[in-house]
């Protein structure tokens, strides 16, 4: 599990508005093979920033001041994505990184089937395939995260909030990535629906051994899922640890503050009724 | 001291195409001043269809809902004399509040309508309204919605809710659509509220955590129906219904994780 995947070494972006914005700061972080890194902070920290940030998604007026971002690709090739040409960079991302998007409810294409958009990821970055291999991927994806093949031909308004939230994870998987980012997949979904979605991603990680950047500010979540969690405030990363060790052992006040925003399901209780 | 009797309602929609869907089967229970209730249940077990029969935007099919012994009223003034007795605060700030208002006029119109004070002391009033909920008055008296953080509008929604002095307050998932950060403030808030002047409140969420923290008790729902009603720590500590047992255990909870993984592999 120490072998790593992903090296961010203190990477800057900032928003040049009128009044610039440094949105990410001089951070430092390395996601290693096979493991689910949280990232954690309240709205506002940059940690959507981040993620966005380390794959060029970006757009002006955000600017990457300085930093790099290595990719250490299971064929032993190193890849500097700050020095990727354009062309390099399609063909890199949703292969090599996929994402899952925040609100599964809109991040869909209202007027396309799930399993013409599900098409779609392979039209663009498998050329090669027929129209009839490109049919037989949709179904296993569908199958994989269990909609069933039924559902290629509905519409997304026909799907329920979970159902639609494992499209969005069939996507991210259609090229069997090595890492998927996943920007708050649960936060829109009741806590049955959620533990369903956590089970699935559990399962996908243990079949397909990818790694996961898993961004919320549900701490209590985190916790459970994470190996290791980064907390991020204002644009820097203040504790990087073990999550039992941000558990029993925060260092940063911040984290501390942090953890305790939120009540205790089955703790004594801080305050008496 | 009002309280407020849901008997034995129950609420079927007719759908085109789908037949009857009963919303709610059977349901009741007393809400007090001075109390307040968590309700709880995952999306579509009937939470949000208590609150609107409760504030009478839906009438129930059947069974009944008393003020102080006595049938709700269902039109006219006599029904919005009961909505100003018993009020709302909406999930979402960012769509429950008006954008071409300022801020003043949300908390001026519920104290005009409600006649609570006199003409020449609404001005002070909705100062004093803006101070209970912990905003800077002078600084957000005059600004509109839109120049308003989320926290700081849902603080806004409750000093409307507030406004007519009610007895009760229904709250449907008011901080689900805030920060993490700023759920606890607004929660925190509402409960000294709550406290200061014996309000009763029904908290209706899905996070099992902070229902159970600002509740006395708690009523699960699933599909339309109550599996469980008890004190705040009985329903969570000592779950009876395998439903609720489910939802406890769906819920993330470090403390019971990592004392679970300390006894086994993760």
């Amino acid at each position: 599990m120490n072998e790593p995947l992903l090296s961010v070494r203190d990477f800057s972006v900032r928003y040049e508005t009128a009044a610039p914005v440094d949105a990410v700061r001089d951070v430092s972080l390395t996601v290693h093979r096979g493991e689910v890194l949280g990232l954690a902070g309240e709205s506002g920290c940059g940690k959507t920033t981040l993620a966005y940030g380390v794959q060029r998604l970006l757009k002006p007026p955000a600017v990457i001041p300085g930093g790099s971002v290595t990719w250490h690709d299971a064929d032993g090739t190193d890849v500097d994505l700050l020095a990727l040409s354009a062309d390099a960079l399609r063909a890199f991302r949703w292969d090599k990184i996929s994402m899952v998007f925040q609100g599964a409810m809109s991040a869909l294409n209202p007027v396309a089937t799930v399993g013409a958009q599900l098409a779609d990821v392979f039209e663009v970055h498998r050329p090669g395939m027929s129209r009839a291999e490109r049919t037989a991927a949709v179904v296993e994806l569908l199958e994989i995260v269990k909609v069933g093949a039924a559902r290629i031909k509905s519409y997304p308004h026909e799907l329920s909030g979970g159902m639609r939230q494992r499209i969005m994870i069939a996507m991210a998987l259609a090229l069997r990535p090595q890492l998927v980012v996943m920007d708050e997949p649960t936060t829109a979904l009741d806590v049955l629906v959620q533990r369903e979605i956590l089970r699935e991603i559990t399962g996908l990680r243990e079949a397909f051994g990818f790694s996961v950047v898993f961004i919320t500010h549900d701490l209590p979540l985190l916790l459970e899922i994470s190996d290791r969690i980064a907390i991020m405030r204002a644009g820097r990363i203040v504790e990087i640890d073990t999550a039992p060790n941000i558990w029993f052992r925060p260092q940063h006040e911040y984290t501390r503050t942090l953890l305790s925003s939120f009540p205790r399901l089955t703790a004594e209780r801080q305050v008496t009724r | 001291m009002t309280s407020i009797d849901v008997q034995g309602v129950s609420k079927t929609y007719r759908v085109r195409g789908a037949g009857a869907i009963n919303a709610l089967e059977d349901v009741s229970f007393t809400l007090s001043s001075g109390q307040t209730i968590g309700m709880v249940g995952q999306s579509g077990s009937g939470k949000s269809t208590v609150a609107k029969i409760l504030t009478q935007m839906e009438r129930p099919t059947s069974g009944q809902v008393l003020l102080d012994g006595r049938p709700v009223p269902t039109r006219g003034a006599a029904l919005r004399a009961y909505r100003q007795r018993l009020r709302m605060v909406f999930q979402d700030p960012f769509s429950s509040l008006n954008p071409y208002h300022s801020i003043r006029h949300h908390i001026e119109r519920p104290l005009v309508l409600s006649g609570v004070v006199p003409a020449d002391e609404v001005d002070a009033e909705v100062h004093r309204l803006l101070d209970k909920v912990q905003l800077d008055a002078g600084a957000v008296v005059d600004r509109r919605p839109h120049e308003l953080s989320g926290g700081q509008r849902q603080r806004v929604a409750i000093a409307r809710a507030l406004a007519p002095r009610p007895a009760l307050l229904v709250a449907d998932e008011p901080v689900s659509m805030l920060d993490v950060s700023l759920r606890m403030g607004v929660l925190s808030l509402l409960s000294d509220i709550q406290a200061q002047d014996g309000l009763g409140v029904l908290y209706i969420t899905h996070d099992l955590a902070t229902a159970r923290y600002f509740s006395d008790e708690i009523i699960v729902l699933n599909q339309g129906r109550v599996v469980e009603h008890g004190s705040a720590d009985d329903v969570i500590l000592r779950p009876q219904h395998p439903y609720t047992r489910e939802l406890r255990e769906a819920s993330p909870d470090p403390e019971r994780f990592f004392v679970d993984s300390a006894g086994g592999a993760r």
